[in-house]
This record gives structure tokens, sequence and C-alpha cells, in this order.
């Protein structure tokens, strides 16, 4: 890692000592800020990709010398660059809980800030700094850490495969995420920037310099996303072991194959976006700059065109996991598990073609606003069979209520409040009122941090005995739930109040009439922060000293139980063979056998 | 870690119709950044083009392109038949041809960057566009310059040639757009 910061500030000198040169020829100020900064950045990133491991176990073959692949053995393999998927996993899912530690950290200054109107601790310039950090740095968890980690460690485990499609990528994406949080901190020593985790022109065109490190990690946090997802498609459509056919894929992969298509897809549009300002800002070229014949709302309809589908490639891991989860916990197969994929592919569908519903009061043609308010609407169907999945499933099982099932099930009881307030911010009349409001800050966090985070914990409560090979402690487990559940909606729920009072969202201060509400909801926001110092201490006391975990403690039947905890590298002692669907609870049916030779398909 | 050499040796994990796909995707999603590139053209100035535009050379350009994606088809077709002079013969016309696009560019940008200068309308569309594209193509002729270098293996040479095909491609949408609508 010392490594890779070398690299990346040699590149950045060799970037930046180019650009300077270049105008110094060219006649033009050698030292302006922006186009250094902006030149040195690739630069600056090859040399820290090469510095943290990519020259040692990759591009020395193409200078024609050996690769040499280094693996500290034990812990330490989490902290170097290593291509098995299991590492890769962990240490996304670590960066990102780390990460979205500190973003709540974050989120309780603004809290203390909004405990009673006027100012407190932070004057406006930087309440809105902060309120900007805040958004980005939980967007890139919310987009991320499901798929990514989790992602990573389990689709070859549960399709039966070694690896993933593209190891070296696959280091390469994670390698990418550390130089997002150092500039997004960089940004913050030189002043932040104040627009928001949306950055909408015109504010980001004549911004300070933070907006660029805005835009230069968004691009970084996509890249990564895009990269990824292709990794993910050519995994699950060429990796798969024999006899495991789509029809028989656990619910987690089919969810990660639908979210992948998105990343692949529509991130571009977002990349294009924050592509573009930064032409805008360098380059001087006019495409947002509405002074010279530039339009904002092509920024914004790019913007939404990816950031929309966005809470899809957020929230369906979230749901996959809890349906993952489910049949497990309720000893029944998956209810409707056809329907539930039918579901998924419904909802990623109409995806692409929602986006205007961010943008029903920014002016767009009227003609737009029923249409897009019906294919809005549209989306409550695939999403409601998938809830039904989770219903049925749960109605015809026999309930096992461990940490992980409570998780799942919160998922989806948070989800219900989250889509049904959703309904009213794709209507139009209502929308126009509540736009901007605390309203839409509940609804939002309702869906992701009670839908995906909520997730999030069931994955990591789940499988826990599998990654660590330590069983956590149930007891604290339960504590930890109970309380995050309580205090999130302590926190959030009076916030649909809130905005109905017409309390406008990104801004400092509000009408003194609401001081008691949002006194209440600081407080919650503190107990709801302590919660995870309950996580975290049940994490490290069970990672380091907790009981060893059997390979299979839930005795559950899908193919990453059937390896050692932890599996070995390489997953599976012999090949897997697949011989019938992932939930058979109840039909005495082996979901695989290892080694292909029993009887094969039926 | 050891990745690589080991999928190779189970039944069904061909690497290269894994690369293959994976190639296949790539595109796909190189794609999309260019459908929304050309987009903010129609969003940002309709179809509204400048008189000054060098019409023979856009059209030059497009078919010295064109026609080194021909060339790059023969090539893979002399290296499938084990025709090693043709092979090199046709990979270098390629080349060249990939780099006298690239001066047809640099005219180009010269000549517009006085009639309709990026800072503004159509000039942002067509210098970031062209841009974008002329990038591509210096990829593609790297790209390709290295897989032919040693060409023992014909994976790498088919797949710069599927790339180089690609960005060709890309072109074909591009030059109607800035020329011709
Ligand atoms: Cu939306």
């Amino acid at each position: 890692m010392i490594r890779g910061l070398a690299g990346a500030l040699a590149g950045y000198a060799v970037g930046a000592a180019l650009v300077a040169a270049i105008r110094a020829l060219t006649g033009v100020d050698p030292l302006a800020a922006e186009p250094l900064v902006v030149a040195g950045f690739p630069f600056a990133l090859i040399g820290w990709l090469l510095g943290v491991g990519v020259w040692q176990a990759w591009a020395r073959e193409w200078v024609g010398l050996d690769a040499r692949p280094a693996a500290p053995p034990g812990w330490r393999r989490y902290f170097a660059y290593s291509t098995d998927h299991k590492v890769i996993g962990v240490q996304y899912l670590v960066t990102f809980t780390v990460i979205f530690l500190l973003a709540g950290l974050s989120a309780l200054l603004l809290r203390v800030e909004l405990a009673a109107p006027g100012q407190a601790i932070l004057p406006p310039a930087t309440y809105n700094q902060v309120m900007s950090l805040h958004g980005i740095l939980m967007i890139a968890v919310a987009v991320s850490v499901i798929i990514a980690g989790f992602g990573n460690y389990l689709v070859p485990l549960l399709i039966g495969a070694e690896d993933m499609a593209f190891p070296r990528l696959n280091a390469l994406s994670y390698w990418l995420i550390p130089p997002v949080a150092l500039l997004l901190l960089t940004s913050t020593v030189l002043g932040g920037w104040d627009s928001g985790w949306t950055g909408y022109a015109p504010l980001s065109e004549r911004n300070r310099v933070g907006q660029i490190f805005f835009n230069l990690s968004f691009i970084l946090v996509g890249l990564s996303s895009i990269i990824g997802g292709l990794n993910f498609l050519v995994t699950i459509i060429r990796l798969r072991a024999p006899g495991m056919t789509w029809g028989r894929l656990p619910i987690f992969v089919w969810g990660i194959f639908l979210t992948s298509l998105m990343s692949a897809v529509f991130t571009q549009s977002v990349a294009v976006a924050m592509l573009l300002t930064l032409l805008d800002r360098v380059f001087g070229t006019g495409f947002f700059a509405a002074a010279r014949g530039g339009s904002p709302l092509l920024y914004e309809n790019l913007f939404w065109f990816y950031s929309h589908p966005a809470v899809y490639v957020m929230i369906i891991p979230g749901w996959v996991l809890a349906l993952e989860v489910l049949p497990h916990f309720a000893r029944r197969a998956l209810f409707a598990y056809r329907w539930a994929v039918g579901g998924l592919a419904g909802v990623v569908a109409l995806s692409g073609v929602v986006w205007i519903h961010h943008m029903f009061t920014s002016g767009v043609p009227f003609v737009f606003l029923p249409v897009f308010l019906a294919t809005t609407e549209l989306i409550s169907i695939p999403t409601g069979v998938i809830f039904l999945s989770a219903l049925g499933t749960l109605w015809l099982g026999r309930l096992w209520l461990r940490t992980p099932m409570l998780f799942a099930i919160a998922v989806f009881f948070n989800f219900l409040i989250g889509g049904i307030t959703g309904i009213f911010l794709a209507d139009v009349p209502t929308d126009v009122q509540l736009q901007d409001t605390y309203f839409v800050v509940a609804h939002f966090h309702y869906t992701i941090v009670g839908g995906e985070i909520f997730g999030l914990f069931a994955g990591i409560y789940y499988w826990f005995p599998k990654i660590t090979g330590r069983m956590y402690d149930e007891r604290l487990g339960q504590l930890h739930f109970w309380w995050m559940f309580i205090a999130f909606n302590l926190t959030f729920f009076p916030m649909f109040g809130l905005g109905l009072a017409g309390m406008n969202r990104r801004i400092a201060d509000y009408d003194a009439a609401l001081a008691n509400t949002n006194l209440f909801v600081s407080i919650a926001s503190f107990a709801l922060g302590a919660s995870f110092l309950v996580f975290l201490w049940n994490v490290i006391v069970s990672w380091t000293r907790g009981p060893m975990a059997q390979a299979n403690p839930w005795r559950a039947r899908t193919l990453e139980w059937q390896t050692s905890s932890p599996p070995p590298l390489e997953n599976f002692p012999v090949p897997p063979t697949v011989v019938a669907g992932p939930y058979e609870y109840g039909t005495g049916r082996a979901h695989a056998v290892l080694g292909g030779a029993a009887g094969g398909d039926d | 870690m050891v990745g690589r050499e080991r999928h190779a040796e189970r039944p069904g994990h061909d690497r290269t119709s894994i690369e293959s796909l994976g190639l296949w995707i790539f595109i796909a999603s190189e794609a999309f950044l260019f459908l929304v590139l050309i987009s903010t053209r129609f969003a940002l100035v309709g179809f509204e083009r400048p008189a000054e535009l060098n019409q023979p050379l856009g059209a030059a350009v497009t078919a010295v392109l064109l026609s080194s994606s021909v060339s790059a088809y023969a090539a893979t077709r002399a290296l499938a038949g084990g025709e090693a002079g043709r092979f090199r013969l046709f990979v270098r016309l390629t080349l060249a041809l990939g780099v006298v696009f690239l001066g047809g560019l640099a005219l180009e940008w010269a000549e517009g960057f006085a009639a309709f200068p990026p800072a503004r309308g159509y000039g942002s569309v067509f210098f970031t566009l062209t841009g974008f594209h002329g990038a591509h193509v210096l990829s593609g002729l790297v790209v390709l310059w290295l897989a032919t270098r040693r060409a023992r293996d014909p994976w790498p040479v088919r797949a710069a040639v599927r790339y180089w095909t690609f960005v060709d491609a890309v072109w074909l949408f591009i030059y109607p757009t800035l020329y011709l609508l």
C-alpha cells in the first residue's frame, strides 16, 4: 500500500509535469490547478495500481518477465493484492463497512446541527459540504457493498466454480476503491464541494476545485462497477458447475446477474455526465454551462438515466440476499421461485424508462409527466410479485428466528413502508408538493437503509461462520437487530411528517415550529448509531475468539455450505455436480454432490 | 492466484470462450458509452450543422476507416489459412489506414477549431465525439499492433480485430450524426 501511494505520487508528478510543459509551450498559465489535477489523476491512478500489486502479479508479463504473485499467509492476505475471490470479497466488505460507519458519523454531525433550529456547530457552508460527503459516501457503499462484497465471495461458491472468470480484473476493480476514499478526503481538506451527491449543473460548473475530486471519484466508482458487472456476467454464464441449470440457480445469483446487467449498461450514462462536466470546467466546452448555450437539463437527464437504475443496483442485492436467507430459515423452498426471478427481471426491464420522475419539477415538457408517472407506477407490479414470494415463503414455512432471519424479515417490513410512500413521489400532483422535502429523505432511507443495509446485515450474520470459520454471539446479534430496527424506525418515520410539514432537505436550518420532532429524530439517530457498536463488538470478539464454526451450522442445502468453513483456495476439494434445486427442504433431495459420478441430472 | 492455468484444466472452462464473451460484453458496454455521447448532439443542438464542415474530408476519412476493417478481416483470413506473408501485409495495411484516419482527424480539428470552436453548441459535441472516438482508434491501433507482433496464437489476433471492427462500426454512427443530419 505504501508502494501504491508512492506510485500514485510519481504518476501524478509525471502527468502534471506533462500538462504543465504543454501549457507552458502553448503560452497558457502552466500552473492552473484544475488541468493539473485532472491530467495528473489518470497517471496517479496507474501509478497506484502498479504500486499495490498489479506490476508484481500481472504487468511484469507484458515486458517479458515472470509474474510474481505475492501471497502473504494468514490475516495479512486481506491487506495485500490478491486474486482469490474470497479475499477480494472480504476486502470489499470490510472497506465498505468502514466507509459506511464513517459516512454514518457524518450523518450524526448533521443531526447535531439539526437538533435545534438556528446555527449550532456547523456554519451553513460547512453543513452543505458534510451533507454532500455523507451523500456520496453512502451512495458508493450502497451501490457496491453487497454486490461486490458478498457477490464476489459467494457467486463462485454458489455456482460451484473455483474463482471468478477474470480474477485479475477482479482485483483491479477492488483496488480502484481506496483512491476514491483518498480523493474525497483530499477534497474535504481543500474545502470540499457543496453540490450534494447529485452534482447538478450549473452549480457544479462554477464550484470550487473540490468539485472535480467528486467528479473523478464518481467516475472511478462507476469504472469499478462496470468491470465488476462484466466479470459477474461472464462468471455466471460460463462457470456454472455441471447440472447448475438457470432454473436451479440460487436466487442470490439471479439477483447479482440482473444487477450486473444494469451496472454494465447504465453506468456509462453517469460517467459521461461527470466527464462532460470536467470537460466544461477544464477545456471550456459548453455542455451544461447555460451561459454558453449549454443545457443543465441535459445533465439531469444523463445523471438520472443511470441513477434511477442505480437504486435497483442497490436494492435488488438486498432483496435477493433476504430471499436467499428466508428458505433456509423457513425450512421450505422459496415460494414461487420462477415468479420471483420474473419479478426481478421485470424491475430491471422497467428501470430504464422511469428516470424523469426525478425531474417532475425541473421544467421538462408537460407530456412527459403522465407518461413517466405511469411507467413508474408499473414497477410496483414486479416488485409486488417479489414481495409475495417472500410472504409465501414465510407463510408456509416453519420459522427459525435466528439473527439473519430477523434481518431478512425486516428487509420486507421496512421496504413495504418505503415502497408505499414511493407512490406519493411517483404521482405528479403529490410529488410537486413533496419534492425536495424530508419526505423524500425518509422514503429513500426506508428503501436503501431499511431494505439494502438490513439485507447486508442478514448476510453478514448468515455467512459469518462461513467467512471467518467462527460463530458469532447469537444473543448480541439479536440485541443488535432489535436495537437497530427500533432506532431506525424512530429516526426515519418522523421524517415523513417533517416532509409533509414542508421541511426542506439539504438545508442547514428549518422552521422553529418543527423543533420538537427534529430533536426527537436527532436523539433517535444517535441511538441508531450506537447500535453499530454492539455489532462491531460482536464481530471483533467473535472473529478473534468465538467458538469454531462447523462447515454447515445452518444445515443449509446450497453449495457454499458443502465445503469447509472457511473454504480452501479454489473452494471445493472435488468439483461439485448439481442434481436438484437449491431449496429442496422436506423432499430429502440434495442440491448437489461433490464429484461428478452420482447419477447426474434427473 | 493460480486461476488462469487451473481454470483451463476443467472441462467446459475453455479460456477462449470465456474471454470471447467478456470481450462481447465489453463491446456492448462501450457501445452504450457512444450511444450516450451521440445523444448529447441532439439534446444540445438538435439538427443544427455549421456550413464550414469539410464534407469531402469527412467522406474521405470514413472511406479510409471502412477499408481498414476490410483489410483487418483479410488479415484474419490469411492467418487462418496459414499464409504468414499475406497476414503481415494486411496487418501493416490496416495499421497504416488507421494512422491515415488519425491524420485526417487532426486536419479536421485544425480547420474546425476556428470555424466552430469547442466552447459552445455543435463545436462542443464535435470535438468531444471525435476526440473520444479518436482515442479509441489509437487504442485499437496499439492493441492490434501488440496482438499481431507475435502471432502464434490466433485468438488474440481475432480479439484485436473484433475490437477494431467495433471501433470502425462506431464511426458509422458518428459520421452521419456529425456530418449528415
Ligand atoms: Cu427513481
